[in-house]
């Protein structure tokens, strides 16, 4: 039976919370109710209230009480119930979490969770991608599966990991995909990025949602006779440079997509990456497909244009490819 | 009295005598309860409602009872569940539709959703999504009224799980520090999302934390529009007259789920039951009957106007566009 991106992250979380009793959930209505995606429906009733607690409306305090647990040497699973209201928590996370390590060497073993991305008509509020406010803080690590398998493998390295991860689960996946996944226990390495699909011509460097939006562009471009490579980085921080980079060598031709706005988007500081890098090996300008910089919209038409798809992914591709 | 007499303009109940304090108040409250279900329970099912649905049906006299006191220069904060207060400033119903519907006709034009609406011209500062995310707002634009010597004063809508936030702690303790001039207004509905109110606080009460930042508090009940409005009278003069905030705790229920996808199993059957006897829509009715403020005629009358008003502005509403693709790009800054 294939497994869904939300059910793997629920697998993930239950397993690592039987392999461990420090491991706890904390997170507005995620106990009785299960959270607000019901990722862990039924977790109340196998490890009780002390291990799924439920708060008040208080992000700051839901992240507060996890750095504060884990300094104490659990490890909390924090859920955000849209990953916009982690705002809320800015500075716990920014600024305490992030800095215990390098301040006074102490580790920092908590994950927050944060259902983000748009495509469900859910608003300004409800549909960003706030990956970049934390991947420029140095001291937190930040995580954007796109398979049901990776989410499953990082969620249980997050939880392992001895520093504050951001775990970003797209919403829009949760129901959407899904894959056969290996019945013995594993782990997906967190600062690894990986080859979605092999190719010659040009590399598409990408994560979360529009892993499948290269994937679809690099499916139709074969029908050209255009070999994409789509790479998922899996992990934004810390950045897989090598394979990165790797990836813009065999190929020589580079662009970078992502969901998130285009200003101090992940984009721009794999540009860099790949300037300082890779440069004699490139045989084309690096592009870029991304949404703009505007605040998310609501209505249909709008977000459409406002989220980046196979046929723009397509346009630019073919541009580059004839460059 | 004649059915257009039960169907007073929104002009404000501050001096008002109690009959006509309990026309209008009705008036609204039919209103918001027929927009509400038509969009929850038609529209929505009908798959032409874009994203979230949040309704307040059942609260409709703490938006009501409070909204209707209001100088139109009085800036209001409504909350996710105070579509009366949007009415009452004379946002239309064919506006709201629009507004859910994505269409350009909707307050935010199709950028926004559901209950995010806001309007200067009004008087309306619309919400973030981030609960109590308002609250320090409204202490600030009760700041700029003081500042600039203006008589006016500022609602501020809430719900009971939004007192957990950091920000509404600050927000109030601001404004009692500087005696501004804000009324805030908790719609504590028992439930926030799943969590009952005895899991988002340990005291029995919003208000009691009032006393905590030296603001006066008042508790009422939500589900009888007039005691709404009396309390909310008093608040309102404590705040013109410059003693600085008042809180407002209106004892309600949320009479649906958290939104339109979710069923609310977790509410224990008798609550709902218990509730429905209390609905404010009937209890009012029931009132004006005894006292003869209004008739059963007149009453059908009211409620056969407001479904006509209703029918009109969902029309009005399917034929507003969808926003120009063009016009995403519009509107991040003031155009230069
Ligand atoms: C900061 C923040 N966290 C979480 C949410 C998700 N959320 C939306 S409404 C809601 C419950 C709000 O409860 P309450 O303030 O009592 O208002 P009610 O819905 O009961 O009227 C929650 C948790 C949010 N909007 N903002």
């Amino acid at each position: 039976m294939p497994t869904t991106y939300l059910e793997a992250i629920r697998e993930g979380l239950w397993e690592e919370m039987e392999r461990d009793a420090n491991v706890f959930l904390i997170g507005e209505d995620i106990a009785t109710y299960g959270g607000a995606f019901k990722v862990t429906a039924g977790f109340v009733e196998k490890f009780g209230e002390m291990r799924v607690v439920d708060t008040p409306i208080s992000e700051s305090a839901i992240v507060g009480a996890s750095i504060g647990a884990s300094l104490m040497g659990l490890r909390a699973v924090a859920e955000m119930q849209f990953s916009d209201f982690i705002t809320c928590g800015f500075d716990q996370i920014v600024n305490f979490a992030a800095k215990c390590r390098y301040r006074w060497n102490a580790p920092v073993p908590m994950v927050v969770r944060a259902p983000s991305g748009g495509g469900i008509h859910g608003g300004p509020f409800h549909s960003q991608n706030p990956e970049m406010w934390f991947v420029r803080t140095p001291g937190l690590k930040v995580v954007t599966p796109a398979t049901a398998y990776d989410a499953k493998g990082l969620i249980k390295s997050a939880i392992r990991d001895n520093d504050p991860v951001l775990f970003f689960e797209h919403k829009g996946l949760y129901r959407r995909i899904k894959e056969d996944l290996p019945p013995e226990p594993y782990t997906v390495p967190i600062g690894k990025a990986r080859i979605a699909r092999e190719g010659r011509d040009l590399s598409i460097i990408t994560y979360g949602a529009m892993v499948w939006v290269a994937l679809e562009a690099a499916g139709k471009l074969a029908e050209e006779a255009i070999e994409v490579e789509v790479v998922d980085l899996r992990t934004l921080l810390p950045l897989d440079r090598k394979t990165v980079c790797e990836s813009a060598k065999k190929t020589s031709k580079v662009l970078l997509l992502h969901e998130d706005t285009r200003t101090g988007g992940m984009a721009g500081e794999l540009a860099a990456t790949l300037t300082e890098t890779v440069w004699d090996d490139l045989d084309g300008p690096i592009v870029r497909v991304t949404a703009p910089d505007t605040p998310v919209p609501f209505s249909p038409p709008l977000e459409e244009a406002f989220l980046p798809n196979a046929e723009k992914v397509i346009e630019k591709a073919r541009w580059l490819f004839r460059y | 009295m004649s059915t257009a007499e039960l169907i007073v303009p929104p002009t404000r109940t501050q001096d008002a005598g109690p009959a006509e304090i309990a026309r209008k108040c009705l008036y609204y409250m039919c209103q918001m309860r027929e927009v509400e279900d038509r969009i929850e329970r038609k529209l929505y099912r009908q798959g032409k409602i874009v994203g979230g649905v949040y309704v307040g049906r059942g609260q409709e006299a703490v938006s009501v009872g409070t909204a209707v006191l209001a100088a139109p220069e009085d800036v209001l904060f409504p909350s996710h569940r105070d579509m009366a207060a949007l009415l009452i400033r004379g946002v239309t119903p064919g506006q709201v539709f629009a507004q859910y519907m994505g269409r350009v006709g909707g307050v935010t034009r199709g950028k926004d959703g559901n209950m995010h609406m806001g309007d200067l011209k009004l008087n309306i500062v619309s919400i973030i999504s981030a609960m109590a995310a308002s609250v320090p707002v409204a202490a600030g634009a009760a700041l700029a009224l003081r500042y600039q010597a203006k008589n006016h004063i500022v609602f501020c809508y809430f719900g009971d799980g939004a007192t957990s936030r950091g920000d509404w702690h600050e927000g109030l303790n601001f404004a009692a520090v500087q005696k501004l001039p804000v009324v805030y207004i908790c719609n504590n509905n028992q439930y926030a999302y799943s969590t009952p109110v005895a899991r988002q606080m340990s005291c029995a009460n919003v208000a009691d934390r009032g006393p905590a930042y030296g603001i006066p508090v008042e508790i009422v009940d939500g589900n009888d529009v007039l005691a709404v409005h009396e309390a909310g009278r008093r608040a309102v003069e404590h705040a013109r007259a410059g003693k600085g905030p008042y809180l407002l705790e209106c004892k309600t229920f949320r009479m649906t789920g958290h939104s339109a996808h979710d069923a609310a199993d977790y509410v224990p059957k008798h609550l709902w039951d218990e509730w429905a006897k209390l609905d404010p829509i009937t209890r009012l009715e029931a009132r004006m009957r005894d006292q003869g403020w209004a008739t059963e005629a007149e009453l059908d009358a009211l409620h056969a106007r407001i479904r006509g008003e209703v029918d009109e502005a969902v029309a009005w509403a399917e034929k507003s566009p969808y926003p120009d693709p063009a016009t995403l790009l519009e509107d991040v800054y003031e155009a230069w």
